[in-house]
């Protein structure tokens, strides 16, 4: 699965213009918890969550995430949005809850990240 | 002092030898870490990262690394009154020393059980606070030691070996 179709699975919005929408997506994981997050993704993941805050760019830094998917609505603001095109990390905001799109995600068989 | 070690098994002696006998590290990084500064804290854990990218360190352990290097700095950021880190490179380990001016953390035992936590609403509302801080340098590291107590300042180091 590709970035492009989880945006059309989510009718999702991209932030980040530039990002190459054509990247194979391998898995996904779904939390609003920092620690959570890096404890549970050893490989490429794609990330749900409602966190719009500098630090979920900064994990990026730390872990291997291929893109974020910003839940419920949730819009980080212009400056987060920069430092992740500095990092070439493709953005993603959708309207649905996260239990709705990663319900979507698994469905149309986007696997769990191996935790 | 409250002391709290943890070393993996099959590294007692890699790490009983490391201590006794500190060699002098190639290579030494540091950083302040501002008392609830979230715009810059993970910066620290982010540059030793990418220098021992840059030293050719297998990404596996480059992953262990940054995690636990970015709890540790979180938690500096997150708990106390501020601190400093200090990175040691050597040619077959890294050795992380996170130092802060307070205020101590009662009960060790009661921070390394996954899921307790004591972080405010500020840093909850951020994302962390999940409890699994010290949890998480615990298991990505090959040794662990914390020396705390209430009211006193906290000193936690660990050692990652590149194998």
């Amino acid at each position: 699965m590709t970035l492009k179709d989880i945006v059309q699975l989510l009718d999702g919005e991209v932030l980040t213009p530039e990002a190459d929408l054509e990247v194979e997506v391998p898995c996904a994981f779904a939390s609003d918890l920092i620690s959570d997050i890096l404890m549970c993704t050893k490989e490429p993941t794609l990330l749900l969550t409602g966190l719009t805050n500098n630090q979920v760019i900064r994990l990026s830094d730390m872990i291997d995430i291929v893109g974020v998917i910003f839940v419920r609505g949730k819009r980080p603001l212009d400056e987060i949005t920069a430092m992740a095109l500095e990092r070439n990390l493709p953005l993603i905001c959708t309207n649905l809850t996260m239990y709705r799109s990663s319900g979507l995600l698994f469905n149309a068989g986007l696997r769990s990240c191996k935790i | 002092m409250a002391e709290y070690w943890h070393i993996r098994e099959g590294f007692e002696e890699a790490v009983r030898k490391h201590f006794e006998q500190p060699p002098e590290a190639d290579v030494t990084l540091d950083s302040v870490i501002p008392e609830k500064d979230f715009n810059s804290a993970g910066k620290g854990s982010a540059d030793v990262k990418n220098l021992l990218k840059r030293l050719g360190v297998d990404p596996e352990i480059l992953r262990r690394v940054a995690v636990a290097a970015y709890e540790a700095e979180i938690n500096v950021a997150a708990h106390s009154l501020g601190g400093a880190m200090l990175s040691h490179i050597h040619p077959n380990l890294i050795h992380m020393i996170f130092q802060d001016n307070g205020p101590g953390i009662g009960n060790i035992e009661q921070a390394m059980i996954p899921g307790f936590s004591t972080a405010d609403d500020m840093v909850r509302e951020l994302g962390f606070g999940a409890g699994l801080g010290l949890p998480n340098i615990k298991k990505n590291t090959d040794a662990l030691h914390i020396n705390s107590e209430a009211g006193n300042t906290t000193f936690l180091e660990f050692l990652i070996f590149f194998k």
